[in-house]
């Protein structure tokens, strides 16, 4: 099990962060590590692409969640795109619908931000 | 024991230990959702039994010491699965456990957790012990 970390520059000064595979207690960390260097760069307007992920947890939520936290604090925002009905499910479960912009595709996410 | 929950000997009881730590937990949620297959869940119910015991397997492992194992049981019936999870460290926080209420913003990855297990299973139960440890018990209802 592992997961596939692609961060790539969009529009303006937003970047992509594309997510492939399982994000669990074991994976979560490596995605953590990515956000965060963003951050660390002052890149605070985030896509986190989860069209390839098969499956999220708990931890994979709090990294989102903190993600989002921090560049809340900077006025940023972290958009989210999922198709995926097993994990629009738990989004909705867990009520994070409400906290995330979350879209069908990276387009609508990009748009979105500005 | 509920005559509901009483076992068909055509079935069995499936035991799995594995040490605490997170690279073994992706191990037991694909056997338990291999095993939770041999009865007619639906694809998404089996999603929710593989999320429930990584999120169980998980509060262990952010309670146990080096060393810790989980043991984890399932019995399949013919119209419902039983799982418990148990493990031997005495650091568990029963006011953790015990929160049901909505999740908000502001919660911890491990209270989030909870409310998945609590939101994704039929039944849940908390046996905590200050000197045999915690098991906890989920049952999943086929549909």
């Amino acid at each position: 099990m592992d997961i596939k970390v692609n961060v790539r520059e969009s529009e303006g000064d937003a970047y992509v962060v594309d997510l492939t595979g399982e994000i669990d207690v074991y994976t979560s960390p490596k995605v953590k590590d990515a956000i965060s260097e963003l951050i660390d760069q002052e890149h605070y307007n985030l896509v986190i692409n989860l069209e390839k992920v098969r499956y999220i947890d708990s931890t994979g939520l709090g990294v989102l969640i903190g993600g989002l936290k921090r560049v809340r604090e900077h006025g940023g925002s972290v958009n989210l795109v999922c198709t995926n009905p097993q994990i629009k499910k738990i989004f909705d479960i867990t009520g994070l619908v409400k906290i995330f912009g979350i879209f069908d595709d990276e387009q609508g996410a990009m748009k979105a931000l500005v | 024991m509920n005559p509901a929950l009483a076992a068909d000997p055509s079935f069995g009881k499936i035991e799995l230990r594995i040490p605490a730590k997170a690279e073994w937990v992706a191990v037991a949620r694909l056997a338990v959702a291999a095993v939770a297959s041999r009865i007619h869940f639906s694809v998404d119910e089996i999603e929710d039994i593989k999320l429930a015991i990584a999120e169980a397997c998980t509060n262990c492992i952010g309670h146990g010491g080096e060393g810790n194992q989980i043991e984890i049981t399932s019995e399949i019936f013919s119209d419902e699965m039983r799982i418990s999870v148990r493990d031997r460290s005495l650091g568990h926080k029963l006011e953790s456990v015990e929160k049901d209420t909505g999740f908000a913003e502001g919660k911890r990855t491990e209270e989030l957790g909870v409310f998945l297990i609590r939101a994704l299973m039929d039944e849940v139960t908390y046996d905590v012990d200050a000197r045999a440890g915690t098991e906890l018990t989920m049952i999943k209802r086929v549909s």
